[in-house]
């Protein structure tokens, strides 16, 4: 197969006019106080952390850094809402509350998804089509799961657990906040967030709305800071259940933190998927696949295809047509609707990416970045990726969090099942072919929990989101999701 | 005829489909609680477990592809084995303390916790597996899968019923297993792998040792290649210990008491889900 013309430059023949998001109905407060006991509230010692947009290095606001007395203000609150209405209110009418939120949500979707992008840095068009949908779309679903739990475990009497302490990523912020809160309300429980320190804003603003929906004071607490704030809520004694999503590193420090205390606790930690493409798959398909697979989300993606492998009758093809669409993508401003790479989230990932791609060039890997034009100021990286790689490279192993995609080729549907599964993680997969049954054959030997099959990077509330191995344990979504906020009773106790 | 020699049965571990001594060589002496008898059992090693481990996890593969129906058979046959083996392993709960009618009870009790985790192989999926509605064009589905290797640290008040009700629900899963055989009851390891051997239940698919607890832990507890653990009893410092060296892999450790295995009322399918992963498949609609 011969490519037309390798050398075409979108850049040059075509330009897309800036396609700005207003930003005008959008009023971003000069600071942000931590939200206890259904008040807002700044913190005991009256410190605050700044927020910065990765995509300007310009200061935003500043959110109040919560210490060890108002972990302590916020477990009592939410015990108290857990003794007091919640666990004394009707299911359905905790269920109402539930699809209250998710209407409020859709209602400020639109300052959401604003104000995601310029506190995290992605793109306008995935904060606005994919975060916030599904945020709103995870109270939804869980709200009617609420008076339904009877019917979600056969022979089992569900009772809620008590009070749970959730801890959040930076690359979801909202969505990642309704993963955790909605289902853990559902089944009657109260809760102590504590979103990522660079990316607390529109958790902050879904304490509005729980205030405005009426949600009784004390049922779902908002405590901002750093990992040594995620410490001190892990080792509450007045914390009944930790959930976590973050590294497997961090994943690893809570569950020996936790060895011995007899507390419940799930983990949604980190992945390095493989990305399969065989011979016979829709290629041009594939090539979106790909994109989508690693680029998301500027590649903070814990189930991103970060591994790909592609079979080597059409290697040549899949490389050469993947740099070509990487040429097109746009990277830069995050509330323009044209971009497709916003901006990395930190200064820390930038240079966390940036040490991983100088690794990859140290062990010989082959280096490919698109020709984009970065913005001088933010933090940005062009979308990346290398071949020449094999299965012992670091940038094959270590989850690297960013746009970097490392490329091997395979023959065989056992060598590359092999391959795929010579990693600790399991979180995800993807795999493209024509035949049904080459799909079930992979799909059924991948040990990951969440597989793509000519598709990838698909979310969805009913559908349970979660690791085998390292990648953590315990499920997201769907009636598996309601287990980790559950105590499963037989009928006689 | 009363001049006669009885032949005593040389208690082995079973590793691999194979019976074997621990390749340590050692062996503890265990005391009949009536004093009259002095046996010498096999003090596994941590080279045991690890060789234990090797065969577990080459015969996961097999064990979990093979179709429900099969592992249901093979553990309906264990139960049939065991039947016809009652007085042996009656007589060796005696052995062991229990009176005639408890030793009976035990083994009836094991028998049929058999046959109901073996009804469970090509059901509990069903229950617990889902088509999910999600609200774009995709068939998206949720199966269930086996955690891997499982290393199980078996109840210590029981010599038969206990280690059973770890394992049955274990095997049911698609997992294959190690596990530690009670260290105060551990007679009935060899008769226990000999219905196994007997059953159809592949090599390195379930591997019973014997030894100490204290030692054996440490190893269970750290080895990269187990996925999961399943530990019997209430001591906390184990638990701590166990747990702690759980997250050097995340390993699943499912802390169960007496009351997982004690009575029938225990018996669940949520015992086979303590060792089982959801698997989530995406595929769009049309093209």
């Amino acid at each position: 197969m011969t490519i037309e013309n390798p050398s075409l430059n979108l850049q040059a023949d075509w330009s897309y006019d800036p396609a700005p998001q207003s930003i005008e109905h959008v009023t971003i407060k000069d600071s942000y106080e931590l939200f206890i006991d259904g008040k807002f509230t700044s913190s005991k010692d009256g410190s605050y952390r700044d927020n910065i947009n990765p995509a300007t290095e310009k200061t935003l606001t500043k959110v109040a850094e919560a210490g060890a007395e108002d972990v302590e203000r916020a477990v009592e609150a939410a015990r108290q809402a857990y003794e007091g209405p919640w666990s004394k209110m009707p299911a359905a009418e905790r269920g109402k509350f539930l699809f209250r939120i998710a209407r409020m949500i859709q209602e400020r979707s639109r300052e959401l998804a604003i104000i995601e992008s310029m506190d995290g840095g992605k793109p306008i068009r995935e904060s606005r089509d994919i975060d916030i949908p599904l945020a709103a779309a995870h109270f939804f679903y869980y709200a009617g799961w609420s008076d339904k739990l009877d019917y979600a475990f056969p022979g089992r009497q569900a009772q809620s657990i008590g009070v749970a302490a959730q801890i959040i990523p930076w690359n979801f912020p909202l969505l990642m906040a309704a993963w955790k809160l909605a289902p853990a309300l559902a089944a009657g429980n109260t809760l102590v967030l504590k979103p990522a320190e660079t990316t607390p804003l529109t958790a902050l603003i879904l304490a509005d709305i729980l205030r405005e929906a009426g949600l009784p004071p004390g049922v779902v607490n908002i405590v901002t800071g750093d990992g040594e704030l995620g410490r001190q809520l892990v080792r509450h004694p007045g914390v009944d259940k930790i959930a976590f999503t973050g590294s497997t590193v961090v994943g690893k420090e809570i569950m020996r933190a936790l060895a011995g205390k007899g507390k419940r606790f799930t983990l949604e930690l980190g992945g390095k998927a493989a990305n399969i493409i065989f011979a016979d798959a829709a290629i041009d398909q594939a090539i979106e696949g790909i994109v989508n697979s690693i680029f998301f989300n500027q590649g903070h993606v814990c189930c991103a295809g970060s591994r790909l492998f592609v079979e080597e009758s059409v290697a040549q093809e899949v490389t050469q047509k993947l740099r070509e669409r990487m040429e097109t993508l746009i990277v830069g401003d995050p509330l323009d609707k044209n971009t497709d790479i916003g901006a990395i989230n930190s200064i820390d990932q930038l240079k966390r990416i940036q040490a991983y791609v100088e690794i990859g060039k140290q062990e010989g890997g082959e280096l490919y970045q698109s020709n984009c034009i970065l913005p001088d100021t933010g933090y940005w990286h062009a979308p990346t990726l290398f071949t020449n790689v094999s299965q012992s490279h670091r940038i094959v192993q270590e989850e690297i969090f960013g746009p970097v995609l490392a490329v091997q080729t395979f023959r065989t549907v056992d060598e590359v099942i092999d391959k795929a599964n010579n990693t600790p993680y399991g979180l995800s997969g993807g795999v493209w072919t024509d035949k049904g049954a080459k799909i079930f054959k992979v799909t059924r030997n991948i040990r990951a929990g969440v597989i793509w099959a000519n598709t990838f990077n698909k979310f969805d509330p009913v559908s349970p989101f979660g690791g085998y191995k390292e990648s953590g344990m315990g499920r997201e979504g769907g009636v598996e999701g309601l287990l980790p906020y559950l105590n499963l009773k037989t009928n006689t106790q | 005829m009363n001049d006669r020699m009885d032949v005593r049965k040389t208690h082995k571990m079973f590793i691999n489909g194979k019976f074997a001594r621990s390749e340590s060589d050692r062996t503890y002496n265990w005391t009949t609680p009536d004093n009259k008898d002095s046996i010498n059992i096999c003090h596994a090693s941590r080279k045991d477990f690890r060789d234990s481990v090797s065969a577990a996890k080459n015969a996961l593969s097999g064990w979990s592809a093979r179709t429900a129906y099969n592992r249901a058979q093979i553990i309906y046959r264990c139960a049939e084995i065991l039947e016809g083996r009652s007085a042996q392993f009656i007589e060796e709960l005696r052995a062991q303390g229990l009176n005639t009618e408890d030793a009976t009870e035990e083994v009836r009790q094991t028998i049929d916790l058999l046959v109901y985790y073996a009804g469970w192989a090509d059901k509990y999926g069903q229950l617990f597996s889902s088509v999910n509605p999600v609200a774009a064009p995709y068939f998206n589905f949720t199966v269930l899968e086996a955690t891997g290797v499982v290393a199980i640290i078996a109840p210590q008040e029981s010599g038969l019923l206990g280690i059973i009700a770890a394992i049955a629900p274990t095997l049911v899963g698609g997992n294959t297993c190690v596990a530690l055989i009670s260290q105060d009851h551990p007679l009935c390891a060899s008769s226990l792998s000999e219905t196994l051997h007997t059953s159809d239940v592949p090599a390195g698919v379930v591997n019973l040792l014997t030894g100490f607890r204290s030692e054996l832990i440490e190893p269970f507890s750290t080895h990269m290649e187990v996925n999961a653990l399943l530990y019997f009893g209430e001591n906390n410092d184990e638990i701590t210990q166990i747990e702690t060296n759980a997250a050097e892999n995340v390993k699943r450790v499912s802390i169960c008491t007496n009351q997982d295995w004690e009575d029938k009322s225990s018996l669940s399918p949520y015992a086979i889900l303590r060792t089982q992963e959801s698997k989530t498949t995406w595929h769009p609609i049309g093209f």
